[in-house]
């Protein structure tokens, strides 16, 4: 498999009325073609931002620290994606290589244009299409995603759909320019389960037909597990575990990872007791120093844990995991 | 009327007139025709996709949305309620007895109030409490057992994470001491590592102080780890009711059966095994005719597309409305 992104060293921070705000710190993982990857976190872990660094879409106010580097593989070569400033470069990534679906379907479309026209619109800034030809291929793509009448459908306004009729729209939108990597940011969250269910297998699908890579930000570990290949923990800005689906489901490393999957209601044991993860994540202004989580660690090892950011240790030749109780220091 | 049974409702229906002229005016029954009984003391669960009716439902047993149809009876030993026929005077009473706790605790919260303030507001609008020093004292009790301290009391809500101010809308619903709860979506916006805290607390509550809680959810999991008792309700109507154990270990109702296996499994080796359902949701405005149901059932017969099936029961407080819930059971495996 080849390398589609590669991130390194990514450390972002935002200018506030409060100060400076680390929201993303030394994160790296690289995602090859084909492959659905999860970013998990809580709110505040800094999952978003991350996921919007790779198309260099954070808000004006956000600074990236001198070594971050993203590289996208294109086949016209590789673009370092935060070395992009004009909107005509930047189109090349936003929308044209990269496209992203959100949580909230209805607010990522414009209220008072039909869902055709925004769709013809995209194309039509990302190739040299004519109107008609536009036009065929979005209501090609609205049937594939699952939309019945879809000639109907695209003369229509979002809010003439459906909650998961939009979340398909979305989707089709999104994947009408063929992109090489789909960042996908909750997007069932807002879905009643039998439609996430159904949204899910539309992506199953539609990842083996278009060889894309996805980035499937979400807080929910079932959904991970449906989906995903490869699996990232984040925590308070900080990559904390990273690993196939299967390893880091079955057997977490991280005292972060094991209290979420603990914390989880499960279905095939009721009498099981619900384990909260102590405490509260920390504000952003407020990152404890050495691990981030050693606020709320049940597993403390010693001093260092307050003192010395853990690096990361392979558990496996894949799984990685940030925590003292496996580095040298921890020992 | 039994006594350890404190609301039941028969027949309850809620509609809400839409449109203002005098053609487009039409009824949307967001309830329609819903019997059930909570227990005193239990965790009654309600579970159903968006436009289920389960908010309304919650609602109009807090006599916060007109009853159009059928009745609702309240009883705790002390009062006997007629929830349909209830006066005004008998309404500020039930107030005190029934409470709400609501989803967003970003929202539910005022900025510009102390928690103190807060959770205070209810004691002083009822008028439970003459003196400031009582008031005081109730605002303390209620709020140590919701796990706040004195120091949380005298901050304003912007300084709390999303499971503290969850536990703070929790106080104030409890601190006029009710006997029933509704909690609507009480964990939905709540992070993982903080929804079992919050979770854990109710059930404690329950435990302690004895209140009988009914717990609004779409989600399934997190039902079946609290509930006593749960209930499906599908456009406006219950598809299934029995006790916990037993919807979940042998469901009746084909939604029942989809609900479940569309829950995202943890296994990442169970992919996909699961029967999925076709289609969405009708629009409450347009219903279809007989089982509501129908338009998405894969086992609808002619039958089903005609006749609404009642709730119908075995005894042993399990009840379904299919037509087929026999026949199925016997030829299709949950």
């Amino acid at each position: 498999m080849s390398a589609l992104i590669d991130v390194e060293n990514l450390t972002l921070q935002f200018h506030t009325d409060e100060g400076l705000i680390t929201a993303v710190e030394d994160v790296s993982f690289s995602l090859n073609k084909g492959e659905v990857m999860g970013l998990v976190g809580e709110s505040g872990s800094g999952k978003s931002v991350t996921a919007k660094s790779l198309m260099h879409l954070n808000a004006r106010n956000a600074v990236y620290a001198p070594g971050s580097k993203i590289t996208l593989h294109t086949e016209a070569g590789e673009v370092d994606v935060l070395s992009l400033r004009t909107p005509r470069e930047l189109n090349v990534v936003r929308g044209g290589a990269i496209s992203m679906i959100f949580q909230e379907p209805m607010a990522s479309f414009a209220p008072a244009i039909t869902i055709g026209k925004q769709m013809v619109e995209q194309l039509q800034l990302h190739s040299d299409m004519s109107k008609k030809q536009a036009r065929e291929i979005s209501v090609e793509m609205l049937d594939r995603v699952g939309i019945s009448d879809a000639g109907r459908r695209f003369d229509q306004y979002a809010f003439e759909l459906s909650g998961g009729m939009r979340q398909r729209a979305m989707i089709a939108m999104a994947l009408s320019t063929k992109p090489k990597l789909l960042i996908a940011d909750e997007p069932t969250t807002a879905l009643d389960v039998t439609i996430q269910a159904q949204v899910i297998d539309l992506m199953k699908d539609l990842v083996s037909e278009f060889d894309m890579g996805i980035v499937f930000i979400t807080h929910d570990l079932g959904v991970v597990a449906q989906t995903c290949d490869r699996v990232n923990v984040m925590y308070l800005g900080r990559l904390i575990e990273e690993g196939p689906v299967r390893e880091v489901i079955r057997n977490p490393k991280h005292p972060y990872t094991q209290g979420l999957i603990s914390a989880l209601p499960k279905l095939d044991d009721l009498d099981a007791p619900l384990t909260p993860v102590p405490g509260d994540i920390p504000s952003p202004l407020e990152r404890p120093p050495g691990c981030v989580f050693n606020t709320r660690c049940s597993q403390v090892v010693g001093p260092q844990c307050q003192a010395q950011v853990p690096h990361e240790v392979h558990v496996t030749a894949d799984h990685q995991v940030a925590c003292h109780i496996y580095t040298e220091a921890g020992k | 009327m039994s006594e350890d049974i404190l609301i039941r409702a028969d027949h309850l229906s809620v509609g809400f007139q839409i449109g203002k002229g005098l053609f487009s005016k039409f009824t949307l029954k967001a309830v329609e025709n819903v019997s059930v009984e909570i227990e005193k003391g239990s965790f009654f669960g309600l579970v159903g996709e968006s436009g289920s009716g389960k908010t309304t439902l919650g609602r109009a047993l807090l006599k916060a949305v007109p009853i159009t149809g059928g009745n609702a009876h309240y009883t705790d030993g002390e009062v006997e309620y007629d929830l349909e026929k209830i006066t005004k005077e008998e309404l500020r009473d039930y107030r005190k007895r029934a409470q709400l706790i609501f989803q967003d605790p970003y929202a539910a919260l005022s900025p510009r109030m102390t928690v103190r303030d807060i959770i205070a507001e209810p004691l002083e609008v009822m008028g439970l409490t003459r003196t400031r020093a009582e008031t005081d004292e109730r605002v303390r009790a209620i709020a140590a057992k919701c796990r706040l301290n004195l120091e949380h009391l005298r901050r304003f809500p912007h300084a709390f994470s999303g499971g503290q101010r969850q536990r703070i809308s929790i106080a104030r619903a409890l601190v006029s001491d009710p006997k029933f709860v509704v909690a609507d979506e009480s964990v939905a916006a709540l992070d993982v590592s903080i929804q079992a805290d919050v979770l854990n607390l109710l059930k404690e509550l329950q435990r302690d102080l004895g209140i009988t809680f009914m717990f609004i959810s779409h989600d399934l999991s997190v039902v079946a780890h609290t509930c006593d008792h749960v209930a499906v309700m599908y456009l406006g109507r219950l598809v299934e009711t029995a006790p916990t154990r037993k919807l979940f270990s042998a469901p009746r109702h084909p939604y029942t059966k989809a609900l479940f296996s569309a829950i995202p499994s943890l296994d990442p080796d169970d992919r996909g095994a699961a029967q999925k359902l076709e289609g969405e949701i009708p629009s409450p405005t347009n219903q279809p005719p007989g089982c509501k149901f129908h338009t998405r059932c894969p086992f609808a017969i002619d039958k089903c597309k005609s006749v609404e099936p009642e709730l119908e029961g075995d005894g042993s407080g399990h009840e379904v409305s299919c037509h087929r819930w026999k026949e199925l059971m016997e030829t299709v495996p949950a």
